[in-house]
């Protein structure tokens, strides 16, 4: 790309827009960001070409409609490298909770006139749909993970996939381990790294908002929740929320129904 | 006589807008026929996906109704359900989430003026596009928003979704030394603040007074943010509770959104409408800078809302300030919970707006039931009522792009939220 500035597009699904704050959270940097790329569609920041042929898309939110199905299938074929942006688009979000409920049921009590609302029976991460070429957790993603990540593109670098547990990074900050001395139930052994182990700095428990680490035992530390006096249903609410349909975290699933039975 | 002329203006992709929406506009012989803000933003039901949880779940799951903007979402849940279990903030916790309050409103306050609404004025399409001729207000802009940030994180760990509160107070109080750091940034930051306010006064806003009805909270004694009543420029004064006996959301056909009214009408809420019903709680350093402007509030002049809101930022960094040295007493910032069954109300002033949210519990302190009323539906009526009585006093014969551009600024000036789609309904896609 001698000579000529990479292309990027930020789109946007069903999401709470924090993801993209990240890129507009940057301070004086986003000026910088504007020189170093090109980016031809940011609809927050001002640029509106969302079928623009892009070399790298960032893309945040989860699929609910039948046009985000379209949309997204458009997106993927004008990107030469579609990256996906936190929870929502990784891993469903809050949103994708819907999937294990009555959904008919939710939606009339919340609109008087149900009909005129078209959603797809399923909410699902972009994966689910289109290939996905590096996907970036948590809810939300921070500057730091995002400029790592571009930088190691413009680069000619694969980025690095940050999929270790939380209670590495816990350690290394020499955080004092909450499950350990305090008996809270702590989502750091099966979380992903890459905030900086926040809640424990703050004192308390980890509630798994940046999703999966990779190899993940979630049955063994269901068990010891249960020995923290959690029931069946809180160990699935820890589970099963911020990254609701990432499959390492099913076995939450499971305990919800379990105990709805 | 002037010939008939029949224009469609539709901006499919709403640029500088948090959330995604749509505009649909006709104008034919000289009449609006038709006007749509379409809100394409898919329902996310977080109302129903509350049930059942455990009342300790609620700040970090309605957090993410607004990327922009939770803190406002975790201030009114959490005396909502403080409420319910008939708890007290301590003074001290009070100040500090007045703190973490200030914080959301000087980075959401900051971002829309430099990053979403001040290249309308000044004839761009961006942020950085406007950076290369203004550059130093720029980075006074965005520096501002870092600030506000920062403030955020000193008590909240991260600015995006913070981690720090929770009902009864918070989880962590922060050290004395990032204290002070912070305490001098913002002192540091004041004569910023007081030279935006002359910038945005200064600014080619359009003059266009209109008849609405503002509504914000009002406290005996502060600048509203988390308590008082809520009351309007036309005579309401009621507690929060009183809410849902007043104000409706309803369905309009031709619109994508609920509209909530006032006694069947529409009004505002947000900074223009807090600074026009609270003027005499600001402090006297941010009256004297706003006297010097030559802007005087209450104001008719909707456009006058970014100068509402860079007086707000001059009011938050003063008011950070004062709390941050005045509330230095060490000792505890959560209060133990009891939880019980109940009812209970919370309404605080989100960057754009009252904020209010009802939530019942069982005996654990289960979530049974929650209602959420975020500023942005609440608007909608006024916004539409606004882009309708804007285009004719700006005249209706204008070329299309200059109606299309005075539009998107109307809408633009709202600072609309269009991701708290707690709420939203979606109508029709039409992208073409």
């Amino acid at each position: 790309m001698a000579g000529e500035k990479t292309r990027v597009a930020v789109h946007k699904f069903s999401s709470c827009d924090g993801c993209q704050l990240a890129f507009l959270n940057m301070g004086e940097a986003l000026l910088t960001l504007f020189e170093q790329v090109d980016i031809v569609h940011f609809a927050e920041a001002g640029p509106v070409d969302p079928t623009a042929v892009v070399d790298i898309s960032f893309v945040e939110g989860s699929l609910s409609t039948a046009a985000d199905l379209q949309r997204i299938r458009a997106i993927r074929a004008n990107s030469g490298f579609l990256v996906t942006i936190g929870a929502c688009a990784t891993a469903g979000g809050l949103q994708a909770l819907r999937n294990v409920a009555d959904q008919d049921d939710w939606v009339a009590s919340v609109y008087a006139t149900p009909d005129t609302i078209s959603l797809l029976d399923k909410v699902t991460p972009i994966n689910a749909q289109v290939k996905v070429d590096l996907e970036i957790h948590g809810c939300p993603v921070n500057t730091r993970q995002l400029t790592a990540a571009l930088r190691s593109l413009l680069a000619g670098v694969t980025p690095v996939d940050e999929q270790d547990k939380l209670c590495l990074e816990c350690k290394r900050r020499h955080h004092v381990c909450v499950m350990v001395t305090q008996g809270m139930p702590c989502m750091g052994p099966v979380t992903r790294t890459g905030c900086g182990a926040l809640c424990p700095g703050v004192g308390r428990d980890c509630y798994g908002c940046y999703g999966a680490a990779e190899n993940v035992n979630v049955s063994s530390l269901g068990g010891h929740f249960s020995t923290l006096q959690l029931d069946p249903a809180q160990t699935s609410h820890r589970l099963v929320s911020f990254n609701s349909a990432d499959p390492a975290f099913s076995p939450g699933l499971a305990a919800g129904v379990k105990q709805n039975d | 006589m002037t010939e008939q002329r029949d224009i469609r203006i539709r901006v499919p992709v709403l640029a500088r807008v948090e959330g995604e929406g749509a505009l649909h506009l006709t104008i034919s012989n000289h009449r609006i026929e038709a006007l749509q803000l379409n809100i394409y933003e898919p329902p996310r039901l977080f109302e129903k996906l509350l049930e059942g949880r455990e009342y300790h779940e609620v700040p970090d799951m309605v957090a993410r109704i607004c990327g922009i903007c939770p803190v406002a979402y975790q201030m009114s849940a959490v005396t909502a359900l403080e409420q319910i279990f008939a708890m007290q903030a301590s003074p001290r916790v009070q100040a500090m989430r007045r703190v973490f309050y200030c914080g959301e409103w000087i980075q959401s306050h900051a971002l829309h003026i430099h990053l979403l609404a001040a290249p309308d004025f000044l004839g761009f399409d961006s942020a950085p596009a406007m950076a290369r001729d203004y550059p130093d207000e720029v980075r006074r802009g965005l520096r501002l928003q870092a600030l506000g940030n920062r403030l955020i994180a000193l008590l909240g760990a991260r600015s995006v979704h913070p981690v720090g509160a929770c009902v009864g107070g918070f989880h962590h109080a922060p050290g004395p030394a990032e204290t002070e750091a912070l305490v001098a940034e913002l002192e540091q930051a004041l004569p910023e603040a007081a030279a935006l306010i002359a910038w945005v006064a200064a600014l080619d806003l359009p003059d266009d007074r209109q008849d609405f009805c503002s509504v914000a909270l009002r406290h005996e004694h502060e600048y509203p943010m988390m308590q008082g009543r809520l009351v309007s420029d036309q005579g309401l004064d009621i507690a929060i509770e009183d809410y849902e006996q007043h104000f409706t959301e309803h369905q309009v056909p031709h619109s994508t959104a609920l509209h909530a009214t006032l006694e069947g009408e529409p009004y505002l809420v947000g900074p223009l409408a807090r600074v026009n019903l609270n003027s005499d709680r600001l402090p006297d350093s941010t009256l004297a800078i706003l006297a010097q402007a030559g802007i005087h509030f209450p104001s008719a002049n909707m456009f006058h809302s970014i100068v509402a809101r860079a007086a707000e930022i001059h009011f938050a960094i003063s008011e950070a300030i004062r709390l941050l040295k005045s509330s230095a007493e060490p000792g505890f910032t959560q209060t133990a919970v009891t939880p019980r069954a109940g009812t209970g109300y919370g309404c605080t002033e989100a960057p754009r707006g009252v904020l209010w949210h009802r939530y019942s519990t069982d005996a654990k302190g289960n979530i049974r039931g929650a209602r959420i009323v975020p500023p942005t539906s609440q608007n909608q009526g006024r916004i539409e009522q606004d882009i309708a009585a804007s285009l004719l006093a700006f005249g209706l014969d204008r070329p299309e792009d200059a109606l299309r551009l005075r539009a998107e600024t109307v809408i633009r000036n709202y600072d609309p939220c269009i991701s708290c789609a707690t709420h939203f309904l979606k109508l029709k896609v039409d992208r073409h």
